[in-house]
């Protein structure tokens, strides 16, 4: 555990979740190659603690097989770099850009999607009634507004992407992008914090929603976990 | 993809009724919709569906697989058959018998419906089945894949474009065109997404068969031979190319308008290699979409069966052939006598 504190670049994720009953698999791969490397962080809770909203199929599929490979390319799309950075390659080193891009926005959102979701039992689907539902009343006018504007940006984006609610740091106001392929939020606006991130990529929800994604929207609002989104809503307009 | 046509009245009358509408000519009802000097009395009732194509009521009551390359209507102008003398089977009594639709009233031995007076003929683009049952690329493709794919998503776009193309400027358009103009250089209108997935989703289906893969035959392995040096480096470089896609998109195998050539390249969503005047020859649909069900998140499963097992070689050779005739690929070899 020390061990991958000093060697993973994250911010660590909370292990709350460890109690005997826990069946998380704990997959941290830990590359103690370089200092730069990332790991799979754990999940919160356990794989089928969503249900029925979202299966533990998918959500362990999702965190072992997609989120892993995110980070697995990542780190070695990193130690490539590192050569090519030191070589002085700069060819190589520009190419190497869209795999960072595309595996190191994968973990980031991947990272910040596990927070951004909870189990009904543990508080997941409740609202905020701090300042970010105050904050979200002014801007959307009301938390379904929030919700239907969210659910129709999500469901009209092609492909494969992500939809955000996101702050923007410099006016505080909140706002609601959507973020191609693995693009990270910050692609869309260097001030932008996200505070929520809905995954639209088909394997998020193709095993159980098949193709009606609009479904999977609605239904993912009872796991979502607002104390998250309000933590670092209030620590940002601190 | 098919164009059909659907023609607007007057609320379809129930069978037996006889309409408000003066024709009681025997003429068939197709005849009449294109014949300028008739007044045109059709009524959409006489199609079970307002999708389905007169001809393809006439061929097929049910939705039938279509053979490989069928198309019914591609341009939408009015037909130049002579219909006189066709009779309809009707859809609405999904029986090929002919019996008199009223009996007190007829002794017309064809079949009609009466019909209010046509206002409008309107065109759409239809769905077009796979050239093999949903079944039969099991086991590398499930039939319930195919259902959701070809059933849902597929129809979905087919769908979702009609709804668009009624009320916009680019209504009558054959696909091709719809996809060039709606690309826009790069900028996409809205259609854009929709017509280019249907295009791509019918020529995935045709590129897969049952049983395929293998070898390709002769004229087309030597191409590949020419381009890629050999085989087992085009599958390498296709299977590679697959890998490497970010996102959802699609792999292509394509005849370079310019090069002359034979290349592979990916691209995102829904481009297709159309719209940059090259011809496809292989699509392979890279959308988890296509293989989550069956392969979960093992993609190089997916692309090395699908080029062991499903691939279709005699779609390509076809397609070779015919983009043989806009790309002069070499000296035609003449045989000596």
């Amino acid at each position: 555990m020390a061990l991958r504190a000093i060697f993973s670049k994250k911010t660590p994720v909370l292990a709350s979740g460890f109690g005997a009953g826990s069946r998380c698999l704990r997959s941290g791969l830990c590359q103690a190659r370089g200092v730069a490397a990332v790991a799979l962080p754990d999940l919160p809770y356990d794989y089928s603690a969503l249900e029925p909203t979202i299966s533990g199929e998918i959500m362990r599929l999702h965190h072992q097989k997609h989120h892993q490979t995110y980070v697995a390319n990542y780190n070695n799309a990193l130690e490539q770099l590192e050569t090519a950075v030191a070589k002085g390659d700069a060819p190589a080193v520009v190419r190497l850009q869209s795999a960072i891009k595309f595996n190191g926005g994968g973990h980031i959102n991947h990272s910040i999607f596990w927070k951004n979701l909870k189990p009904v039992n543990e508080g997941g689907g409740e609202p905020p009634h701090t300042s970010l539902g105050w904050a979200i009343d002014t801007c959307f006018g009301s938390m379904e507004a929030l919700v239907q504007k969210m659910n129709a940006e999500g469901a009209a984006l092609q492909g494969s992407g992500w939809v955000w609610l996101s702050l923007d740091k410099g006016s505080k106001k909140l706002t609601v992008e959507t973020t191609a392929n693995q693009d990270p939020l910050v692609s869309k606006g260097a001030n932008f914090v996200p505070l929520l991130g809905i995954d639209v990529w088909e394997h998020a929800y193709y095993l159980q929603y098949k193709n009606v994604r609009p479904d999977y929207l609605k239904n993912i609002w009872k796991v979502i976990n607002w104390k998250y989104a309000s933590e670092v809503y209030e620590k940002e307009t601190a | 993809m098919d164009i059909y046509v659907k023609v607007s009245g007057e609320t379809p009358p129930i069978r037996g009724r006889r309409g408000a509408s003066s024709s009681s000519s025997p003429l068939p009802l197709f005849c009449r919709a294109f014949s300028s000097h008739r007044s045109r009395h059709l009524s959409a009732a006489a199609f079970k569906s307002p999708w389905r194509s007169p001809l393809a009521v006439l061929f097929s009551p049910q939705q039938k697989p279509l053979p490989l390359g069928f198309s019914i209507i591609t341009q939408l102008k009015p037909l130049p058959l002579d219909l006189s003398n066709i009779n309809l089977l009707c859809s609405l009594c999904s029986e090929a018998s002919r019996r008199p639709l009223c009996s007190k009233t007829t002794k017309q031995k064809k079949h009609m419906h009466q019909f209010g007076k046509a206002t409008k003929v309107f065109a759409y683009y239809g769905l077009t089945s796979p050239p093999y049952k949903l079944d039969a690329l099991e086991p590398y493709l499930s039939r319930r894949t195919l259902e959701l794919h070809w059933g849902g998503i597929h129809r979905g776009y087919v769908d979702k474009l009609n709804e668009q193309i009624a009320k916009s400027t680019l209504y009558g358009c054959t696909m091709e065109e719809l996809i060039k103009t709606t690309f826009n250089n790069g900028n996409p209108l809205p259609e854009y997404n929709n017509a280019a997935e249907i295009w791509n989703h019918d020529f995935f289906w045709e590129s897969m068969q049952p049983n395929g893969g293998k070898l390709p035959p002769g004229s087309l392995l030597q191409q590949i031979e020419k381009d890629f040096g050999s085989y087992s480096n085009f599958r390498d470089e296709f299977v590679q190319s697959a890998m490497k896609l970010f996102g959802s998109g699609w792999v292509w195998l394509a005849l370079k308008t310019n090069e002359k050539k034979l290349t592979i390249f990916r691209t995102s969503n829904a481009v297709c290699p159309l719209v940059w005047g090259d011809i496809p020859i292989i699509g392979l649909d890279m959308w988890e979409h296509a293989y989550y069900l069956d392969y979960k998140d093992d993609v190089s499963k997916y692309v090395n069966d699908f080029m062991d097992h499903l691939i279709s070689w005699h779609s390509a050779t076809a397609r070779m052939f015919r983009a043989q005739a806009f790309v002069n690929l070499g000296e035609p070899k003449i045989p000596v006598a």
